[in-house]
This record gives structure tokens, C-alpha cells and sequence, in this order.
């Protein structure tokens, strides 16, 4: 069992959210991951859906690679539309 | 009356705390993260079923009794439990094999004793059969998973279920209690299940490409309060708080 894949799960807590990633676990395969998936993570009404993916097919951005990846887009804040006025009416924005 | 229902009630729910608390033993000792909480979800749900049962055995019998004097404070013969679910966690296999042949048995009484005439009975039935349909999809698809594995994982799995085997025909034997309790259209008339059962359970071991033992001579004598030599330990246990110091609550 210490050979079974890494799979990522992903839960919906209600109809009409997304599913969000909450944390991974062991299982030999696709089915079993769903199984697992249901005893680890949904124990406490936790959701109406699951999903599960295998860890392996999940392409990561390179934390070393961090400076060039995300640091340019701090000094530019003229990028959040911040900068304009919004009728009273308009709420949730 | 209340006597031959109370017997029948034990019948059931004496089932779903002994075989309970053998997954409880597993708590922490599964053999990995996900399958150690799977079997304890499965205790807990047995464990809930049998607080139902055993609040309604206490309503009955009135006076100073509770579920838990009733869980806690009988002796050995006074459980009604059958043998089968009595046996040890050997291994894996023993646990899934034992859950398996339990799981199919209990899906079956269970749908029928949701169409009986005691209001609670059909009840707790209703409840515990999405918790038992679960049971049994975790408890045969790890037979196929194991039966269908490899070399090892299938010869394990093919000794426990021949090892456990012996234990599967009490589950249709009917006691007095049973008897009475079918003529009152309350009860679940188990030796009309029997056919049902093992087609049901040959045909998943067939798909996990594993043996159907054939035997003639079958064990029993749980239903009768005549338990195994594991019993005993079992319920040393499961009573040790409350016969040491009785009367505690948490």
C-alpha cells in the first residue's frame, strides 16, 4: 500500500459552488480514491460532490521560478480595477 | 409479548455492537490512513444502529434500564449476537471477509424489516439501510480487490472466507423469539432470505475469481446466548468501565 499513487481531492460543499481543492490521499486507483475520498473528507456533511485527480497529472508552477512568475505584478496596481467610481446602487463589487 | 420482542430486538442490535467493536479494535491499526478510518466509519455507524435499538429495548423494559445498562451491563449468554461476527481481526482479509458476509445478510434483513408492523423497528430499519449499502459496496469491492489481487492478497482472502464459512448459516436460523415475532408480521422471517444471500454472496466471490466453499456441517449456537471463546474477551473489554467503576459517566 506504500506503492498506491497520490491522488489530489476535491470537494463541493453545496449545489451551485465549485469544488475546492481540500487535500490528497492513497489509493491504487480511480475508484478507490473516490472511496477513500468519501471516508476521509466527507465524514461530517462535508459535500455534494467529489472529485478526485491523480497528483501526477497536476503540472505545478516552479516555486524557484517565483521572482519572475509573480513578483512583476506587485507594483502594478492601475491592473485591479480600483480606480473607478461605481454607482451607489451597484453592490458586491 | 414485550419479552419475545425484546429477545428479537437483541437478535439484531447485539449484531451491530459486537461486530462494532471488533472494527473498533481496528483504530488505528488499518492497514493504511484511508482504509483505518473507512473501518472505523463503519464501527460508528454499527455503534449508532445499535444505540437506536437499544434506547427502544430500554423504552420497553422501563424502570432503571438505559442503553447503556443494556450495552454494558449483561452477561455473556444475555447476547444474542451470532457467531460469525464474534471472530477475530485475524488480518485484513479475516476483517473484510467477516464484514462481507455480515454486510450482504444485513442489506437483506434490513429491507425487510423496514416493512414491519412495530413503527420503530421500521424505523431504525429505514435509517441504517444507506449506512449498510455503503457497508457492503466498501466490503465487496475490497473482496474483488483482494480476491482478484495478487497470488498473496488471494489466497488470504480465499482462507478467511473458508475459515469464516462455518459461521454463515446461523444467520438464518430462526429462535423462539423470531418465530413469535414473525406471526406478528414484526419480525423478518430470516429463512427466506437464505437462497437470496448465497447467490448473492457466490456470485461477487465468482467476480473476485475466488472459491464458494461447499460444506455440509455449519457452526452455531450465538443466537442462543452460546458464544465463542472470544466472546469473553470481547466483553471484557466492552464492560471493563462499567464494572470498575460503576455508574460513571463521562
Amino acid at each position: 500500500m506504500k506503492n498506491w499513487p497520490l491522488w489530489e481531492v476535491f470537494i463541493r460543499s453545496k449545489n451551485g459552488l465549485e469544488h475546492r481543492h481540500c487535500g490528497s490521499l492513497h489509493a491504487s486507483d480511480a475508484t478507490m480514491a473516490l472511496e477513500n475520498a468519501r471516508d476521509v473528507y466527507t465524514r461530517r456533511m462535508e459535500g455534494v460532490s467529489i472529485w478526485v485527480v491523480p497528483s501526477a497529472q497536476i503540472t505545478a508552477s516552479n516555486p524557484e521560478n517565483n521572482g519572475e512568475t509573480f513578483e512583476p505584478a506587485i507594483d502594478k496596481a492601475y491592473r485591479h480595477p480600483t480606480f473607478y467610481e461605481l454607482p451607489d446602487e451597484l453592490k458586491h463589487m | 409479548m414485550n419479552n419475545n420482542l425484546i429477545q428479537y430486538i437483541f437478535g439484531i442490535a447485539d449484531n451491530c455492537l459486537i461486530l462494532g467493536q471488533r472494527l473498533g479494535e481496528l483504530c488505528g491499526h488499518g492497514p493504511s490512513l484511508e482504509t483505518d478510518i473507512a473501518l472505523t466509519n463503519i464501527s460508528l455507524d454499527l455503534l449508532g444502529q445499535t444505540r437506536s435499538y437499544y434506547q427502544y429495548v430500554a423504552q420497553l423494559q422501563g424502570g432503571d434500564v438505559t442503553e447503556d445498562t443494556v450495552a454494558f451491563l449483561r452477561v455473556e449468554n444475555q447476547y444474542l449476537n451470532t457467531l460469525l461476527v464474534e471472530q477475530p481481526n485475524t488480518d485484513f482479509g479475516y476483517s473484510i471477509a467477516r464484514q462481507f458476509l455480515f454486510d450482504v445478510f444485513h442489506l437483506l434483513l434490513l429491507e425487510e424489516l423496514q416493512n414491519s408492523k412495530d413503527e420503530n423497528l421500521s424505523a431504525i430499519a429505514k435509517k441504517s439501510i444507506k449506512e449498510v449499502l455503503y457497508h457492503k459496496r466498501f466490503s465487496s469491492d475490497w473482496i474483488k480487490r483482494l480476491g482478484d489481487g495478487t497470488d498473496e492478497s488471494h489466497s488470504r482472502i480465499q482462507t478467511a472466507i473458508n475459515d469464516l464459512w462455518i459461521f454463515t448459516d446461523e444467520l438464518f436460523h430462526q429462535t423462539d423469539a423470531d418465530k413469535a415475532m414473525v406471526s406478528q408480521g414484526i419480525g423478518v422471517d430470516v429463512t427466506l432470505l437464505k437462497t437470496k444471500y448465497y447467490k448473492e454472496v457466490s456470485e461477487i466471490l465468482e467476480e473476485a475469481t475466488l472459491q464458494t466453499p461447499q460444506i455440509e456441517y455449519f457452526q452455531k449456537g450465538g443466537k442462543q446466548g452460546i458464544h465463542s471463546e472470544h466472546m469473553g474477551y470481547i466483553l471484557t473489554e466492552l464492560q471493563y468501565m462499567q464494572r470498575t467503576y460503576p455508574n460513571m459517566t463521562w
